[in-house]
């Protein structure tokens, strides 16, 4: 054996023993995470993939018998929590729509499109395919209206709604709030702080249910949009407060700077202070999206029925009322996907601009 | 157009069409609800606030009926929110720090654990983990077979727990007193006008007060104890239902268990962030002037980890509040829900609205001064602040 593995052995060793077994304290400290944590493993293992039972055709007597988890009522209705009431032959669409949806997010992902006009277009391609493929009505595709929308579709339809409509109202919000006209930054700032403390589920309500009452009849269009508008306030009263941080770590000498050169406002806001802005304000910004994707759920009660509220009719009929668990399991793990991986994501861009910074 | 190069004339034209324009879209909003509510036959005003309701409210601290006004239900609904709110808090409080600790700990299985807790729990909808737990608290066994552990009875019609006899007003009176004198002895001990009194009469004068302060709540207790019942009352399953104890409904505990243990996954990670934001040299500094472990942490550590937190910690509380709402989805009457019902039983749309957000506002404003407030009070003044 070289001296460096030696070393490299060594090192290794002292890790686990400084780490894991300092002392007396210590070493009964990790003996009882590590037991509680191979119970843990072992009785998920043992629920969910030894004693579990995955025939599509099985029912409760079976899925009793086995003990573990009971997967069949995934199988059955894997198409009802993803794709909810959607007419059965057309559900190919929902998940290309889907499909169109992650790949938008993905792609904003890559530093490569990182341009104001490039995001825009991206999320406004994305979009728009994903309604043409859900709704329908043209290219041949027959019309589905939007009261058919459900499961992972609908929930995706919702976050995307909010993030296009939602970040250029929260970019004209920050504008206004840091504007030099006294009257017009206290209005904004006014209505921010006041939709910031109220509950997202006020405010949905509110759009769904009371602003007919207050709109002119040619304004009040699908409760659908309705509550993406309303969500979409929301995000932007709490993504302009990012933005407006975002832009007060752009240093003053900047704009003025750019004052001096005679550069239009339009130009000084789009080219200088947005793109540092926007950067300084990156972590906070992706932490949002990741708190509008799980709270996109709360629509479930103005009455949609989007992941969550398909997963509750999934096991809501009466043969399958005992499987609770593998279907809000199965829902869960829907979301943590979206939103673990997210979240990763932001984390990993924290780290890589902290160390452009240094 | 002189007139229109003029900047200032210019700005305020356009400050001018600019909250001109947002008056003018709520008053046609107002206007045109008006005329929509009158077609169906409604009024609008307040009036309605002193009609009974006509509907039960389900759960409520102090005695509702149906034949109480609205703004009894409203007050009962906003004393819930803050109920709950109260109990989510200071458990998610609790599990946070126990997650936050674990996650800065020297151990590093310690700190596997607390990275998966908050892993897990933290990228799951709220909503999605209450309507778990309050499908399994439904799925408990029926009062008949309840499960029993130490003194406890727990079943799907609630949680049974060992209780006082004693009348409603003196378990609130009680905990007023509590409260009163909790905060009465932090601003005693912390306020600038009593700096200057010894610390060691300060002390007595607490422990004193904090003495008869205690007194006079269990004679409270006492007083509003029924003569001829015995003073504990124990859960005892009989027939179909359960007799004596205290029952915690589903609703709440599933609602305080759900915000503590997703609130706790936020907070693990803002304690964390506090511990982090310690510089190394504090710690070095007091380890190597011969401080113990249990004195670094508590008189270096904790101290600066805390004040670096509770500027976070304020926004965390006040979503968290916010969070109170989703007691809608398991029927708990919440601030919300008795709005919402409101609405429904009554049609006073637009009142009611008006009502729920003046009262979040005030809610979360409050909330968010009194933190200031202790922000301020324990913040490091001058060159303290030093990593």
């Amino acid at each position: 054996m070289t001296q460096a593995a030696l070393i490299q052995q060594h090192s290794f060793l002292n890790r686990v023993r400084r780490y894991y077994f300092s002392g007396a304290r210590s070493t009964l400290l990790s003996l009882i995470c590590f037991a509680f944590l191979a119970w843990l493993i072992w009785t998920l293992i043992d629920w969910g993939i030894m004693r579990a039972t995955f025939d599509a055709s099985a029912r409760q007597p079976e899925c009793d018998a086995n003990g573990g988890a009971c997967w069949s009522v995934i199988a059955n209705r894997w198409r009802l929590i993803m794709f909810g009431l959607y007419p059965y032959e057309e559900q190919w669409r929902s998940a290309l729509a889907c499909l169109a949806v992650v790949v938008t997010m993905v792609l904003s992902c890559l530093p490569a499109f990182w341009t104001g006009r490039r995001l825009a277009a991206t999320w406004f391609l994305g979009f728009a395919t994903f309604f043409i493929l859900m709704k329908g009505g043209i290219l041949g595709l027959p019309l589905v209206r939007e009261e058919q929308w459900g499961g992972l579709s609908l929930t995706l339809f919702i976050f995307t709604g909010t993030a296009v409509i939602g970040m250029p109202l929260a970019i004209c919000l920050a504008l206004l709030r840091s504007s030099e006209m006294p009257w017009i930054a206290r209005t904004t700032g006014a209505v921010i702080d006041a939709v910031r403390s109220l509950p997202l589920i006020s405010i949905l309500f509110t759009f769904a249910i009371v602003l007919p009452f207050m709109l002119p009849g040619f304004l009040i269009g699908e409760k659908l949009y309705r509550v993406i508008c309303g969500s979409a306030l929301f995000f932007a009263a709490y993504q302009s407060e990012i933005i407006r941080g975002g832009m007060q770590g752009v240093a003053k000498g900047q704009d003025e700077a750019a004052k001096a050169l005679g550069i239009s406002y339009r130009h000084r806001v789009s080219r200088i202070l947005l793109p540092q802005a926007f950067r300084n304000a990156l972590p906070a910004t992706i932490n949002q999206f990741v708190i509008t994707f799980m709270e996109t759920s709360l629509v479930v009660i103005v009455g949609f029925f989007d992941l969550l509220a398909s997963g509750n009719a999934a096991y809501g009929t009466g043969e399958w009322t005992f499987a609770f668990v593998e279907v809000y399991v199965f829902v869960a793990a829907i979301y943590f996907i979206f939103v673990f991986g997210l979240s990763r994501y932001g984390g990993y861009l924290e780290r890589r601009m902290s160390v452009d910074q240094r | 157009m002189t007139f229109w190069r003029n900047r200032r004339a210019r700005a305020a034209i356009l400050q001018f069409l600019y909250v001109g324009s947002l008056i003018a879209i709520v008053a046609i909003g107002a206007i045109t609800a008006r005329k929509n509510l009158d077609a169906q036959g409604i009024t609008s005003s307040f009036d309605f606030l002193w009609k009974s309701t006509g509907w039960d409210i389900p759960f409520s601290l102090l005695p509702a009926s149906s034949a109480d006004p609205y703004w009894w239900y409203l007050l009962m609904g906003v004393l819930n929110t803050l109920f709950l709110g109260v109990i989510g808090l200071a458990c998610a409080t609790v599990v946070g720090g126990l997650v936050g600790l674990a996650r800065v700990s020297e151990n590093h299985a310690a700190r596997l654990l607390g990275t998966i807790y908050v892993e897990t729990f933290r990228n799951i909808p709220l909503i999605v983990q209450v309507f778990f737990w309050y499908a399994l608290a439904n799925r408990l066994p029926r009062p008949k077979d309840a499960i029993e552990i130490g003194g406890l009875l727990i079943s799907n019609r609630g949680i049974y727990v060992p209780g006082l006899n004693v009348v409603g007003g003196s378990v609130a009176g009680f905990f007023l007193i509590l409260f009163a004198t909790l905060f009465g002895l932090i601003w005693f001990a912390s306020a600038r006008r009593f700096k200057r009194i010894d610390p060691s009469r300060k002390r007595a004068v607490g422990l004193g007060v904090a003495g008869a302060a205690a007194l006079l709540a269990i004679l409270v207790i006492w007083m509003g104890h029924e003569p001829g019942t015995p003073i504990m009352t124990m859960p005892e399953a009989g027939g179909l239902n359960i007799r004596g104890g205290y029952r915690i409904q589903p609703e709440i505990y599933t609602l305080a268990f759900a915000i503590a243990v997703y609130g706790g996954a936020y907070i693990g990670e803002i304690v964390r962030g506090g511990f982090k934001s310690v510089g190394r040299g504090q710690t070095e500094a007091a380890r190597s002037l011969g401080l113990t472990g249990w004195q670094v942490f508590s008189r270096v550590r904790l101290p600066l980890a805390l004040r670096s937190m509770l500027p976070i910690l304020t926004n965390q509380y006040v979503w968290l509040i916010k969070a109170t709402t989703l007691g809608i989805v398991v029927g708990f009457s919440d601030f919300f829900m008795v709005i919402a019902s409101s609405i429904t039983h009554s049609g006073q749309t637009l009142e009611f609205v008006g009502i729920l957000m003046a009262g979040f506002l005030i809610i979360n404003f409050s909330l968010a001064a009194v933190m200031n407030r202790i922000n301020k009070a324990v913040a490091l003044k001058g060159h303290q602040l030093r990593s």
